[in-house]
């Protein structure tokens, strides 16, 4: 359903990605792990829109959309938590929902409502300034936020990064409840074994290549040291 | 083998000696050269000057100031009291400006360093119209109407004899080379001294500063002094090309000295189409402005009209000016101020 | 009693400057921009209604109806076509681009109008006043007090009971992020400088009404319209008018003590208060 297609991206001179190929299926949990700097956070942005492509590196349903802006691939259905939750400040949490859905494909699942009852913290804190919140907070209004337009694919950036362990739990413990309403959910990850128990399919990300792929029960520790720190085994 | 930092270029040499022999003959110019030909070049190095002055607290500095007018002003109403309260001669008057452009510099950069980015730029406006307007109020300098340099003081300036007969010319022309040679003066001097800053350490950490203010000081750039220093000598410089050229005109009126228009906004043009943050770019400005000035005389405001627009269109297309088009072209910098590393050796020289 | 009186035109002749200030306090504390071309446009709008004025026949209330959607489709496309493309951290693209409109559009005036001074005619309205007890006061003033009043209020009401106003705010706090959420930030600034040049159409209807206007007369409202907003804070609306009072009591107060100090005494108010307060009296609380 969305691809990639040999995907490269740069900075400036700097070479982020070198030739990324990636598929997700239609309600499919896909992780992609690496080390810092790997070129995750890269894949993200291009997929989503804020690094533009040529057109055909990215295909949505067979329609090349890697060139079109943020805002005109959210209108396909892909959304995107970014990394550091991005809250607007100036709004409270409900306008941050609400500005989540002022894009909405079709009458799906995800309302105020909803969301409220997925995450019941953020009725209570509703009226405050987003970044009023704690960490863990902002993090459930960032995912809720996304949820609004009723996409087809979340896109995750990091959603555990800078969280305890206990919050943690917490937000992964959404994600089925996310996959219910026949999303397809993309995180980017660091923790391999969290990813790893949530995924059916996992990329490994490094130095802007992909080094290893699959469902995760096919995958040993010593596979995933390897594509992580290149092939030192 | 040797590897050592240089800022100096083949282009650089050449553009050096060119420079020395077009002041060469800048010099000697009014031997042989028409009345309103040395008018003009005094137009285009006083705006020269002034181009660069801009071009140092903005283009390096990082300090959009919209107020300079006010040390142009300031300047030259401090000329023209030296000369009618205090009876001095104009060429003695003329340090005046740079006196007094300084003393108004203090306050100004006092108030207006607290101020960042747009805010900055408005509250250096507002303070030159608070000039103006004081200004304005001195009634023994003729008030909001101005006033013109007595005809006795302008009949003997300093020099203008000598020059008229060595050159054999009348008064009014030998006033007009007098004006001419203090421009020169002037526009190499200044661009001389902003050419050895930029090629000091001070050079380097005030682009540090302009590019980041917290991370310069981070690193030891006394980010607060080099400011201070840059701004006020750059109005002090001012200052005293206002009184110049109001020397040159030898009327003066609050409106016309304090001109945001005249002082401002045509001086940033220039440095825009020619290239901010670099020497050879408020050379081509003033080229292109005259240029453009003398073609399109005759047509009034539409000239001024079509200035304003190439200003945008420049900004749109070109943002880094002609000049900035120029070196991305070919990679040529007549003064280049970047520091480059090179290794010399005997046998192959590759750079590393 | 003199005093009072001084204090009271001086308010209301804040209004007039709060008016010329609510279009720029829009676009500036929504993206940052400072259009050096404000006060310009604002003459520009009034040459327009002129146009219309004279064309139709219609009084210059009506006259603004029918200029206020040329000139937002003007500031829409201005905003699309140009400044779009030089909004960024740097301050001095935007600065210049706006820096060279204002000098476009004060010599095109020129040659189109001509230098020659200009009045919009409200006829028996114009010298209409109405006796408040201790004080007279005239009813154009008043009316263009309740005009700012009422702009600033229906620009806070956009601004933060509606989606193009939850928009305008994501997109100020931050453009990449907002884009993410299915905004598009150029259509969000070129709508937003549209609004603005609404309020400068009102800002025009009564400039024109009260006083005679040319095309070289911008530069100055802008320097008001600017005080007004840095005064008042960045992104606060209700500050725009508190700063536009401001220096309308300031000037009346000056003028009172002599008349050629009335523009001086304005601008030292603005001085004074930066002085003390470098972002103005309510600055937002993130910037």
């Amino acid at each position: 359903m969305l691809q990639t297609h040999a995907l490269t991206a740069s900075y400036g001179q700097f070479k982020a990605l070198f030739g990324i190929d990636l598929h997700v299926a239609p309600g499919e949990c896909v992780a992609i792990i690496g080390a810092n700097g790997a070129g995750k956070t890269t894949l993200l942005r291009s997929i989503s829109g804020v690094l533009r492509n040529a057109p055909g590196m990215v295909t949505h349903r067979g329609t090349p959309i890697g060139a079109l802006s943020a805002d005109a691939v959210l209108q396909r259905g892909i959304a995107m938590v970014p990394e550091g939750r991005k809250l607007f400040p100036s709004l409270t949490v409900e306008e941050n929902l609400m500005i989540g859905g002022q894009v909405r494909r079709g009458d799906g699942r995800w309302t105020l409502d909803t969301v409220y009852a997925l995450f019941p913290i953020l009725r209570e804190r509703r009226l405050s300034p987003g970044t009023a919140l704690s960490g863990g907070q902002q993090q459930m209004v960032a995912i809720g936020r996304a949820l609004m337009s009723n996409p087809e694919v979340l896109l995750c950036d990091e959603i555990s990064l800078g969280l305890a362990p206990v919050v943690i739990r917490d937000i992964y413990a959404a994600l089925p409840r996310i996959r219910e309403t026949g999303a397809a959910v993309v995180i980017v990850e660091q923790d391999i074994s969290r990813a790893l128990s949530v995924a059916d399919r996992v990329y490994c990300v490094m130095e802007g290549r992909v080094t290893l792929t699959g469902a995760p029960a096919g995958i040993t520790r010593d596979a995933v040291h390897a594509a992580y720190f290149g092939n030192a085994a | 083998m040797q590897i050592s930092v240089t800022t100096r270029t083949r282009a650089s040499t050449i553009a050096g000696i060119a420079a020395l022999a077009l002041i060469g003959l800048g010099l000697i110019l009014p031997a042989f050269a028409s009345r309103s030909v040395i008018q003009d070049l005094f137009f285009i190095l006083t705006l020269l000057t002034l181009a660069q002055l801009w071009n140092l607290i903005a283009g390096y500095g990082g300090m959009v100031s919209i107020g300079q007018q006010a040390f142009v002003g300031i300047g030259a109403y401090a000329m023209f009291a030296g000369v009618i309260l205090w009876g001095w001669d104009p060429i003695a008057a003329i340090p005046l400006g740079l006196g007094a452009a300084l003393v108004l510099a203090v306050p100004m950069a006092f108030f207006a360093f607290r101020l960042q980015g747009a805010y900055f730029a408005i509250g250096t406006w507002v303070i030159a119209e608070v000039t103006r307007l004081l200004v304005a109020q001195w009634k023994t300098l003729g008030g909001g109407t101005g006033t013109s340099l007595p005809r006795e003081a302008t009949a003997d300036i300093w020099g203008v004899k000598a020059i008229a007969a060595l050159l054999g010319l009348r008064d009014a022309a030998a006033r007009d080379v007098l004006a001419y040679w203090l421009a020169l003066a002037m526009a190499v001097g200044t661009m001389a001294a902003i050419y050895i800053l930029l090629r000091s350490r001070n050079g380097l950490a005030l682009a540090a500063v302009r590019d980041n203010d917290n991370a310069a000081r981070s690193v030891g750039v006394d980010a607060a002094r080099l400011k201070w220093a840059v701004f006020l000598s750059a109005a002090a410089m001012t200052g005293m090309v206002g009184a110049l050229i109001f020397l040159q005109t030898a009327r003066i009126s609050p409106d016309a000295a304090f001109s945001v228009t005249t002082w401002t906004a045509y001086v940033i043009f220039i440095v825009v189409i020619g290239g901010i943050g670099r020497l050879e770019g408020p050379i081509i400005g003033v080229l292109v402005f005259w240029g453009l000035q003398t073609a399109f005389a005759d047509y009034g405001s539409w000239y001024l009209f079509s200035l304003g627009l190439i200003a945008i269109a420049v900004m749109l297309f070109a943002p880094r000016g002609l000049w900035g088009l120029f070196t991305d072209r070919t990679g040529i910098a007549l003064f280049p101020v970047q520091r480059r590393l090179t290794t010399t050796s005997q046998g192959d020289s590759r750079n590393g | 009693m003199i005093w009072l009186d001084t204090i009271v035109q001086g308010l209301l002749l804040g209004g007039l400057y709060a008016l010329f200030a609510a279009g720029l306090s829009l676009v500036f504390g929504i993206m940052r921009l400072v259009n050096l071309a404000h006060g310009d446009l604002i003459v520009f709008a009034a040459f327009l209604i002129l146009v219309v004025v004279q064309m139709t026949g219609l009084n210059p209330f009506l006259g603004a109806l029918i200029a206020a959607p040329l000139l937002f489709a003007f500031g829409w496309l201005v905003q699309r076509v140009v400044l779009n493309r030089v909004l960024g951290k740097d301050i001095l693209p935007p600065l210049l681009v706006t820096f060279g409109l204002s000098i476009a559009l004060q010599n095109g005036m020129l040659e189109v109008f001509s230098a020659d001074s200009q009045r919009l005619r409200a006829g028996p309205l114009e010298s209409a006043s109405v006796d408040l007890g201790p004080v007279t006061v005239g009813i154009m003033p008043l009316l263009t007090f309740a005009s700012a009043v009422m702009v600033i209020f229906a620009l806070n009401q956009i601004f933060y009971r509606t989606a193009l106003g939850r928009a305008f705010r994501a997109t100020s706090d931050d453009p990449v992020t907002a884009s993410l959420m299915g905004i598009n930030p150029a259509s969000v600034f070129a709508i937003a400088t549209g609004l603005a040049m609404v309020t400068v159409t009102i800002a025009a209807l009564f400039l024109g009404m009260r006083s005679n206007f040319d095309p070289s007369i911008g530069p100055a409202r802008l320097i008001f319209a600017f005080e007004a907003v840095i005064i008042g804070g960045l992104g606060s609306l209700w500050g725009t008018l508190l700063g536009g009072a401001i220096i309308g009591v300031a000037q009346t107060v000056g003028a009172q003590i002599n008349p050629e100090w009335q523009i001086l005494a304005g601008h030292l108010a603005f001085l004074a208060v930066l002085l003390v307060r470098p972002r103005g009296l309510f600055p937002r609380a993130v910037d």
